[in-house]
């Protein structure tokens, strides 16, 4: 979706304010909320791609005044009512229904550290031939979608070329939306910064970026 | 919290009345939750320990310092970093498809995530609020001399500068350049100059 998520290229946000001996946390409900949202997670009722859908459908106007775990809290929300895992009366009352037993939590203290090692790789074994090999120039399409999809508008339509092939990963288009895992070959491809930005970029920069096979065609 | 412009008292108050409130409704979702069996309190605190005290970018700069230090492990890096990483105990959640990016004389690496704000999490822990803002997400691809400017690193015209924009699962650490005048120096002593934001791209390491 042409969302403001897609910020690559925009002016007007002011500068880049680093702060000095930064907490990992701000304040301790941020820690509760990353836990709290990837706990959830261990249901299996969503996967990465509708989690990141769920912030990116956020209202452009909060999406841009919330923080990031202002977002988290929100999509986490979302996400477990449209999972069905709680109800709106449920969430405005705080007290659960009690015609639901009561869950087993999947994720339990002694299976967290297993569970961060492991992670959720996205490479996928495929027969398929890769269409594209480095060192080919290729051109992003120019494509709106309006559901998820990892393809930043500032890169549509622009040429660019095949720097490394990562072999077949699960298509954030397709498993955003719960159609499928659809893994096709995904290139890190470099653009020109003159390609993107024009002429007063400098000669020699670019910006690489990881897109899947569908996003792509011979230049 | 990311800095606020406006300092005035009367909008702290505001964002303080506004934060007791998501407070509030975090200990609410949290109750409810565990009262439902969904999540299990227990591993909530461990999640929040484990990026509190085991996950953060000590684990880079030992990957960093290895690097330097070893050409085989080096060698190994640059080919297969998921592996190499992963030789040092480190991979899983939000690292899971590595690839290392080398600074040299002539190029210049920064790394962003211009969609949402992926970043290598077993390596550098959890992204600070600077690299999640919207002002870094949007300016680091087309004007990354100037976003590097503000961080007090000026790139010369005849370095290259490549931005690498996370719009995959593949995660990207910076190789920092190893500063002249180290050669003597300890393991450990190196990893205290290697910082965060060396591994991202917005500093270079400075000498000791």
């Amino acid at each position: 979706m042409n969302g403001v998520h897609d910020m690559g290229g925009m002016h007007g946000f002011g500068p880049v304010e680093p702060e000095a001996n930064e907490p990992v946390f701000h304040a301790p409900w941020e820690g509760r909320v990353l836990a709290i949202r990837r706990a959830l997670g261990a249901w299996r009722k969503w996967n990465i791609d509708a989690g990141r859908h769920s912030i990116e459908t956020l209202p452009p106007a909060d999406y841009l005044r919330m923080s990031y775990y202002e977002k988290w809290l929100a999509s986490a929300i979302k996400l477990a009512l449209g999972a069905g895992l709680i109800t709106q009366h449920e969430l405005e009352t705080g007290q659960r229904d009690p015609s639901v037993p009561v869950a087993t939590p999947p994720l339990t203290a002694d299976k967290v550290m297993p569970a961060i090692l492991k992670g959720g790789p996205t490479h996928r074994e495929t027969t398929a031939r890769p269409r594209f090999e480095p060192g080919e120039a290729v051109r992003a399409q120019n494509i709106n979608p309006k559901g998820h999809t990892r393809l930043p508008r500032y890169v549509r339509g622009r040429q660019g070329t095949i720097e490394r092939d990562h072999g077949a990963h699960v298509f954030p288009d397709s498993n955003s939306k719960f159609e499928g895992e659809n893994p096709q070959y995904l290139y890190t491809v470099r653009f020109a910064a003159r390609e993107l930005w024009g002429e007063a970029a400098n000669p020699d920069d670019a910006v690489y970026l990881d897109l899947w096979e569908e996003y792509l065609d011979v230049a | 919290m990311a800095k606020q412009h406006d300092h005035s008292h009367d909008h702290d108050h505001d964002r303080d009345n506004h934060l007791s409130e998501t407070v509030l409704r975090v200990k609410a979702l949290e109750t409810l939750l565990v009262s439902k069996g969904l999540v299990d309190p227990a591993a909530l605190d461990a999640m929040v320990d484990a990026y509190e005290t085991k996950i953060g970018p000590r684990n880079g700069a030992r990957v960093v310092v290895k690097a330097w230090t070893d050409p085989a492990y080096k060698a190994r890096l640059m080919k297969d970093a998921t592996a190499a990483i992963a030789e040092l105990g480190y991979s899983g959640a939000q690292g899971e498809h590595m690839v290392v990016v080398e600074n040299t004389p002539a190029v210049h690496n920064l790394v962003v995530c211009t969609l949402c704000s992926c970043y290598p999490w077993p390596v550098l822990g959890l992204p600070p609020v600077w690299y999640k803002s919207s002002a870094y997400r949007s300016r680091a691809v087309i004007d990354p001399r100037g976003v590097l400017q503000e961080f007090g690193l000026t790139v010369p015209d005849d370095v290259a500068v490549r931005v690498w924009d996370s719009t995959a699962e593949i995660r990207y650490l910076v190789l920092p350049e190893r500063p002249a005048g180290t050669e003597d120096m300890s393991v450990e002593a190196l990893e205290e100059l290697v910082t965060r934001d060396t591994m991202i791209g917005t500093a270079k390491v400075a000498a000791p």
